[in-house]
């Protein structure tokens, strides 16, 4: 029986190989990655390549499936709609936008980062999550591919790499810029973390407020933890805050835990203040979600999908049309990436012609003078210093009335 | 030649078949890798070690589950603990010894000793119970590994090794490095891992488990699966022998683990989890139990596979599960099997020339 | 006091894992095999009831029961289409057909619905709750009702198995297939209402795992399915009211370990507690040690 099983692996091999080659003709096609949206609107790659025949290709890696997709999905509509508007605007600068699933794992960034290296990428968005974005930010380094990303925010990202740029706070200037703003704003005397034990972003981020609290004298009278596989339960941690006496939560986490932990806490009666980072922005357009749960959440985020802002309007109205839903912080980092690339290649006079290493070099230069007004940058701007790491104020926010209020 | 093919006994055969297989393949790519304007694609390329270190993990794990009849479920602990404890091993020396082979080979062995003595103190529990019970057990150790090393914190200064578990509480001297950092996983400066390493690593795997196989040890293995109690009547500790299987199954993931860490700039402990032990297990599944050149060609191929279908981009995992699903269906209901039998028959009627090793 | 707030809520949790361990226990009885798709089953059901209620503002038990008609009908159809090819095969081959199910069933949740997690209406408020000792002790509703639910599904299944034709049916296929076909039994038949009635559990475990927990997402049915597969084990797989001890002494363990050792090694403590059970009872706490034939 064992012609079986050869015939099988054969069929399994014939398959892989017809896909293969399905795939070298329908390329072009495919630059663009299918989204949601991408059928209602002349997708980006078209009016780039169409327009002069000359664009940036800028490729970036993120989970677009599995339980990360939320994030990935979320960079990569934000650029896909800066790409538009950038490719509408019919300017010097295009781009043709590629980005490619990497299930939130390193290994497979590592092979998506390739795939977009073999299309010819010449810019790179980076990865939109923190592990991944350690091993493609290498590559980057190593093959001398300038990246920018909109969110993999571990100090390990940029650190030693001179081409590697943030559009993110790093995890811990969050944790410092939170222990400093509840401390400076008396927020609360008896302060309780719940983190993610599994995960670099909230690890990174708690580390560092742990060691700025005791510095400034700001009281933890504790902490408590959990990780991916345990993250449907909280009535363990939120008792643990409640014995320890806590007033204020500090919940270094993404808002999807955040949410629960709310609800959980006020199904006990228990009413501390809660105060996020940048990861709680997008609590409130969970669908069903009862925003009275939110009510008096405080967090440090720099983007505001409720702001006046006429540029946040413009965007948040185009994002909800094409995709339905309410952007959230990852979106408009990547949209602010693809317009700080145009903004720095535009300064730097770079041209779709130019190797990926020639950009490389003309951009380590520009990107540190710049100044970007995206929608992440609150008025004052975006920055950059040579190390990679971004500057640009973080924004506090109450939830008030299901809305967020700016809180100075 | 062919004459000759046919008269080896067919365990020979198939062993011959397997160690052309992989030679043939590392051969053909080393050469597209040497000559060729831009080798195998950036893609492959950087695919070449993970798909080494997977053939090593389905070769291990098939002598667990296809020789030794047992289910494990948690076999991505071991190549967990193999890449921690090798990756760790490897960055501690990196200061001492500048020659990079010789320190992946000690980190290998490191790592296969590591996760040898862990798969006996598992197996002493484990091995006690049968069926579906040893493989749930499994699966648990397998969780247990991930939260344990998931919290694990290991770096070293001019002081020595530091340890703390659940919490940072290591204050380095200036110059100390991390070896493991709890959550955050490990960082690797250098990717020490090479193709020729891992092409070395499946030699090995392959040798030591066919020597295991056709030995005395390998048929007791074989008799106490086949019937544990007429095994034992006989005199076979079946017990002892299942744990050799195991424990150098073990091994072996470990090795892998080491390879596949020292190929990676990072990783964290949760890429262990049970989607792991379970693509492995898919690996040795589609490739056929106890067959070994099966599991090289299902771990290649599943691996390449998922990068193969990116242009699906979101249907690529939908396609993989119905592909998954068809291909278990057809090499395993008597229909199909009868109908792909007959095409099979109908082949080899019309080419009775072409029948060599490969098609027994 | 603190101890009783952990105790019920790990009740609560545990009664959560029971309904979903006794699914996971029928079908295993009865096609001895370990059906890693009943996970998703209950993602599917608490997708359905989540847009039944929110979407067509239907009431919630409409919800509720057009959550178990739809997931009856997927549960026999995966069945049908690709366990029943598979009857002859080995297990092994059955266990990698029911992951790709899986991996299918929570991609194709992720193609309709979106990975944007959705925020389940609980079919009581969460906040209703009774307050004991002054207020220092409170029980949720919610947890008052999936206890319940649990229990009346345990009896329900213990009389259906125990008196009626089908249940008799289900036993004998369960004991022995080839001697139940010579009695006359349908044996195809039996099983996919086996797999009929799990799936139907799955949809009610859905509805009251989301109404506790509120965010459903396409991943949401993957670990409380491997945590209800271990109590399944844990209780001795086969065994009714197996199930039920193991899910709750699971969600209780689960709890304490949380409260009083660790949050980090939660889940390490469970299956350590798993192993150890094992070790003492190969087949479980309440599942019968099958003698080995010679």
């Amino acid at each position: 029986m064992k012609k079986l099983r050869i015939l099988s692996l054969a069929l399994a091999g014939a398959l892989c190989v017809s896909m293969l080659a399905g795939c070298g003709s329908s390329d072009q096609g495919s630059a663009n990655t299918p989204a949601a949206g991408g059928e209602t609107t002349p997708a980006g790659t078209e009016t780039g390549s169409t327009a002069t025949g000359t664009a940036f290709k800028l490729g970036g890696t993120g989970p677009l499936t599995g339980g990360a997709a939320i994030y990935g999905l979320a960079a990569q509509r934000g650029a896909q709609i800066a790409v538009e508007e950038i490719n509408a605007e019919g300017g010097d600068i295009q781009f043709e936008l590629r980005y490619e699933d990497d299930v939130h794992v390193a290994e497979t960034a590592v092979n998506a980062y390739n795939t977009l290296k073999e299309w010819g990428m010449q810019i790179s968005l980076g990865s939109v999550t923190s592990t991944p974005g350690i091993a493609t930010s290498v590559l980057n380094f190593e093959d001398r591919i300038f990246a920018l990303t909109p969110s993999a925010s571990s100090p390990d990202v940029i650190e030693g790499k001179d081409n590697v740029f943030q559009m993110c706070f790093s995890d811990p200037n969050q944790g410092l810029a939170s222990a400093q703003y509840i401390y400076e704003q008396g927020l609360g005397e008896k302060v309780f973390i719940i983190w993610k034990n599994d995960d670099v972003y909230s690890t990174g981020i708690k580390d560092q407020f742990v060691a700025e609290a005791e510095a400034l004298g700001l009281e933890v009278v504790g902490d408590a933890t959990f990780t991916e596989d345990t993250q449907n339960d909280f009535t363990v941690q939120v008792s643990q805050a409640q014995q320890a006496g806590a007033d204020l939560i500090f919940l270094p986490i993404y808002y999807q835990p955040a949410s629960l932990i709310l609800s959980q806490a006020a199904a006990t009666g228990y009413t501390p203040k809660f105060f996020g980072v940048d990861g709680m922005d997008g609590i409130l357009t969970m669908d069903g979600f009862d925003p009275a749960l939110a009510e008096g959440v405080m967090l440090l985020t720099p983007f505001n999908a409720d702001s006046d802002d006429e540029a946040t309007q413009n965007f948040v109205s185009k994002y909800q049309e094409l995709y339905n839903e309410t952007p959230n912080q990852f979106a408009a980092d990547a949209y602010d990436c693809v317009y700080a690339y145009k903004l720095a290649l535009e300064t730097a006079g770079c041209t779709p012609d130019m190797s990926a290493a020639d950009i490389c070099d003309a951009l380590i230069e520009v990107f540190p003078t710049i100044t970007l007004t995206g929608l992440t940058g609150d008025g004052a701007g975006i920055t950059w210093d040579s190390t990679g790491a971004v500057s640009k104020s973080p924004k506090g926010m109450i939830i008030e009335n299901g809305a967020y209020v700016g809180m100075d | 030649m062919s004459k000759k093919l046919r008269q080896m006994k067919r365990s020979t055969r198939s062993r011959v078949f397997t160690y052309a297989l992989v030679i043939v393949a590392f051969v053909v790519i080393q050469l597209l890798r040497t000559f060729k304007d831009g080798g195998v694609g950036s893609v492959l390329e950087g695919q070449l070690i993970p798909i080494c270190a997977y053939i090593v993990m389905a070769l291990a794990l098939n002598l667990v589950v296809g020789i030794s009849g047992e289910l494990s479920l948690g076999h991505a602990g071991f190549m967990s603990i193999g890449a921690f404890a090798g990756s760790a091993f490897a960055i501690a020396l990196q200061g001492i010894m500048p020659l990079s082979p010789l320190r992946l080979a000690l980190a290998m062995v490191f790592g296969a000793i590591v996760a040898a003595v862990l798969g006996f103190l598992i197996g002493v529990p484990v091995l006690r119970l049968n069926g579906d019970y040893l493989a749930i057990v499994t699966l648990a150790f397998g969780e247990i590994i991930k939260s344990i090393v998931t919290n694990i914190y290991l770096a070293m200064d001019g002081k020595g090794l530091h340890f703390s578990f659940l919490n940072d509480t290591i204050e380095l001297e200036d110059g100390g490095v991390e070896l493991i950092r709890g959550p955050m996983g490990v960082m690797n400066t250098q990717r020490i891992s090479t193709f020729i390493a891992g092409f070395v690593l499946v030699l090995i795997a392959l040798t030591v488990i066919f020597n295991l196989v056709n030995s005395r040890t390998g048929r007791a293995i074989m008799a106490a699966r086949d019937n544990r109690i007429a095994a034992e009547s006989v005199g076979i500790s079946v017990t002892k022998y299942k744990m050799i299987a195991f424990v150098v199954s073990a091994a072996l993931a470990g090795a892998a683990g080491t390879l596949y860490g020292l190929s990676q700039t990072t990783f964290v402990a949760t890429k262990f989890d049970f989607n792991t032990s379970i693509l492995i297990l898919v690996f040795v599944v589609l490739g056929g139990l106890g067959n070994m050149w099966g599991s090289v060609i299902a771990a290649a191929a599943l691996t390449i596979l998922p990068e193969a279908l990116r242009q699906f981009s979101e249907l690529r995992m939908l396609v993989y599960a119905i592909v998954l699903i068809l291909v278990m269906i057809a090499t395993n209901n008597p229909t199909m099997r009868s109908f792909f039998g007959r095409i099979g028959d109908k082949l080899r009627r019309q080419a009775p020339e072409q029948k060599g090793g490969a098609a027994q | 006091m603190v101890f009783l707030n952990y105790l019920i809520n790990g009740i609560s949790l545990g009664s959560i894992y029971a309904i979903i361990a006794l699914g996971y226990t029928m079908v295993y009885g009865i096609a001895k095999m370990l059906n890693f798709a009943h996970g998703d089953v209950i993602m599917v059901g608490s997708y359905i009831c989540f847009f039944a209620v929110s979407a067509y503002q239907l009431p919630t038990v409409v919800g509720i029961l057009l959550a178990m008609a739809v997931c009856t009908v997927l549960g026999v159809v995966i069945e049908g289409l690709a366990y029943k090819p598979l009857r002859q095969a080995g297990s092994l081959a059955v266990l990698i057909t029911a992951i790709g199910v899986s991996y299918f069933l929570q991609n194709a949740a992720q193609r309709l619905w979106s990975s944007n997690p959705k925020i389940f209406p609980p079919i009581v408020p969460r906040e209703w709750s009774i307050s004991l000792f002054d207020g220092q002790l409170s029980i949720s509703v919610l947890t008052i009702i999936t206890i319940a639910a649990c229990i009346v599904i345990m009896l329900g299944l213990t009389f259906f198995t125990g008196k009626t034709k089908m249940g008799k049916a289900m036993r004998a296929c369960s004991e022995d297939k080839a001697a139940a076909q010579l009695m006359g039994i349908n044996v195809n038949r039996t099983i996919s209402m086996t797999f009929a009635i799990g799936s139907a559990l799955a949809a009610i475990a859905g509805v009251l795992l989301c109404s506790a927990y509120q965010t459903l997402v396409p991943t949401t049915g993957s670990m409380p399915g491997i945590k209800a597969f271990t109590a399944a084990v844990f209780g001795g797989i086969g065994s009714i009211p197996g199930a039920l001890l193991g899910g709750l002494l699971l969600g209780v363990i689960e709890i304490l370990a949380g409260g009083y050792i660790s949050t980090q090694l939660q889940n390490a403590i469970v299956f350590a507690v798993l192993i150890v059970v094992l070790l003492v009872k190969p087949a479980g706490l309440l599942g019968k040690a099958v003698r080995e034939k010679v």
